[in-house]
This record gives C-alpha cells, sequence and structure tokens, in this order.
C-alpha cells in the first residue's frame, strides 16, 4: 500500500478510482499522564505522554483507512489529509482521509 | 500580615518562579537540541510544493509524518494573561508554537530518514490545542504535526 499526500505517485499512472477512504480514533488519555501534564503546565516542556498517544491514535487512523481501502482492492492512498480536534476536554479525534486508487505503472516508465 | 495571605501569595509566587527558571531552562535545551538536530538532517530536502518534476526517478514514495505536544510553564501563561489584558504580541506563546513547529518537522525529517527517503514533498503543518481534562476551555499545549510525501531520489542530489 502506497500512502501519499499528493494526487500522483511518480512513474505510475492511476488505473482506477475507489472513491473516499477514512479511518478516524478518539482517544483519550489517562489519569495519571493528565496529572502530570498538569505538572508539566508549571515547568513547561514537551508532554511526552501525550505525543506517544496522539502518535499511536494516527497510527490506528491511518490503519482503519488502510484496512478500507484494501477491502475495496485498492494498492494505493492519494491526497492523504490529516485533521485533529478537541472534542471535549480530555478526548481528541483523529481523522485521516484520502482518495483509494489502483496504480498500474506509466508506459513511458 | 496574616498566615492564610502569606499561603495564597506562595501559590502564585512559587510556580511563577519555578515556570521562569524551569521554563527557561527547557526552552533553552530544547532550541540546542533543535539546531543540532537541524544540522544533523540537513540532507533531507524539505518543500510545501505539491508537484514533483516530471523526470524525476524515484526508488521509494510514501507518507511521512512527526508530532510534538509542547507544554507552557506557569510564568508564561502569566505573561500571556497579562497581554490579554492590554492586546498586541503574545510573544511568550510565539517561541512556543516555534519550538513545537520545528520539533514535529525535525521528526517528520527523522521519519524520512529511517526510509532513507531524501526528499520531501508537500508538507503540511497541522496545529491543535490540546485540552487536559479539568482546564475548562484554557488549553495549555500545543500539539504540531507535520506531513508529507518522502521521496528517495537520485534527482536532487548535488
Amino acid at each position: 500500500m502506497i500512502i501519499s499526500n499528493i494526487e500522483i505517485i511518480p512513474g505510475k499512472k492511476v488505473k482506477e478510482h475507489f472513491g473516499l477512504v477514512h479511518g478516524n480514533t478518539v482517544q483519550s488519555k489517562h489519569l495519571g499522564t493528565d496529572f502530570l501534564a498538569g505538572i508539566k503546565n508549571i515547568f513547561g516542556g514537551e508532554l511526552k505522554g501525550y505525543t506517544e498517544l496522539l502518535e499511536t491514535s494516527r497510527k490506528e487512523a491511518l490503519d482503519r483507512m488502510i484496512q478500507e481501502a484494501t477491502h475495496l482492492g485498492a494498492d494505493a492512498i492519494v491526497n492523504v489529509r490529516f485533521s485533529t480536534s478537541s472534542i471535549a476536554a480530555g478526548a481528541a479525534e483523529i481523522l485521516v482521509y484520502g482518495s483509494a486508487v489502483k496504480l498500474e505503472d506509466r508506459a513511458d516508465g | 500580615m496574616d498566615n492564610e495571605l502569606l499561603i495564597n501569595i506562595g501559590f502564585f509566587v512559587i510556580p511563577l518562579a519555578l515556570g521562569y527558571f524551569f521554563g527557561k531552562w527547557n526552552e533553552a535545551r530544547h532550541y540546542k537540541s533543535i539546531l543540532r538536530r537541524e544540522n544533523e538532517l540537513r540532507a533531507v530536502m524539505v518543500f510545501a510544493a505539491r508537484h514533483i518534476p516530471d523526470d524525476v526517478d524515484v526508488d521509494f514514495s510514501g507518507l511521512v509524518s512527526g508530532s510534538a505536544v509542547i507544554s507552557v510553564d506557569y510564568f508564561k501563561t502569566f505573561l500571556a494573561n497579562l497581554r490579554g489584558i492590554f492586546g498586541g504580541t503574545v510573544s511568550s506563546y510565539e517561541t512556543l508554537l516555534e519550538r513545537a513547529r520545528r520539533e514535529a518537522i525535525l521528526r517528520m525529517k527523522q521519519n524520512a530518514k529511517d526510509w532513507d527517503a531524501n526528499v520531501i514533498f508537500n508538507v503540511r503543518l497541522e496545529t491543535c490545542p490540546v485540552f487536559a481534562s479539568g482546564q475548562n476551555n484554557t488549553s495549555r499545549s500545543v500539539e504540531v504535526m507535520a506531513y508529507g510525501t518522502a521521496l528517495k531520489t537520485q534527482y536532487f542530489k548535488t
């Protein structure tokens, strides 16, 4: 599965379009990280717990999108966009979406 | 002066002082690390352009990303609140966002390097406030995410 946030993949051309695919996750932090974040708000610096949490949920959202694309029979997702929104205190939604396509090699290389 | 007032002042002054010193120290250390890694990762080129030149030979193409959540310190929050009264440039938050952004871009570059890619196209930056529960609508940290399409190519080698 090739994933790109540009519409074209160099050296390939689109053979078939499958339309929009997306994946989302809503994650919340556990109290421990929240508590540590509260302390960090005094000292400043990176909130490693949050970075990791958002990273894993982003991976999860990507996986869900890839699963949907695979199910459709696509072998690439182009024009991928990420979007994050804090829906409530302590929870965030990660959304990733793109167009699922099937590629073939371009004749002229 | 009665004790209660003293305690109240302490609750305000101590975090402020801690925030000032640790925040300053943290920021200086972070900038140092950012500059060092930016030098190390200079080989990875980053473009905001979405058009890839037609004659590029590509060995690898894929999505890379990096993100960072950076928190303000108490002193900066205080400064920003003061600024909020008079209006104007909140420079204490500017450095915060800049650090988060540069850190995210660095992590994206590192991600690309792990794939042996040397160019990143169509870089997009995404900023989102992070709310901890219990803080009503006051976000004290920010997440920045950078993502783009990494290519492994000989085209840009000089």
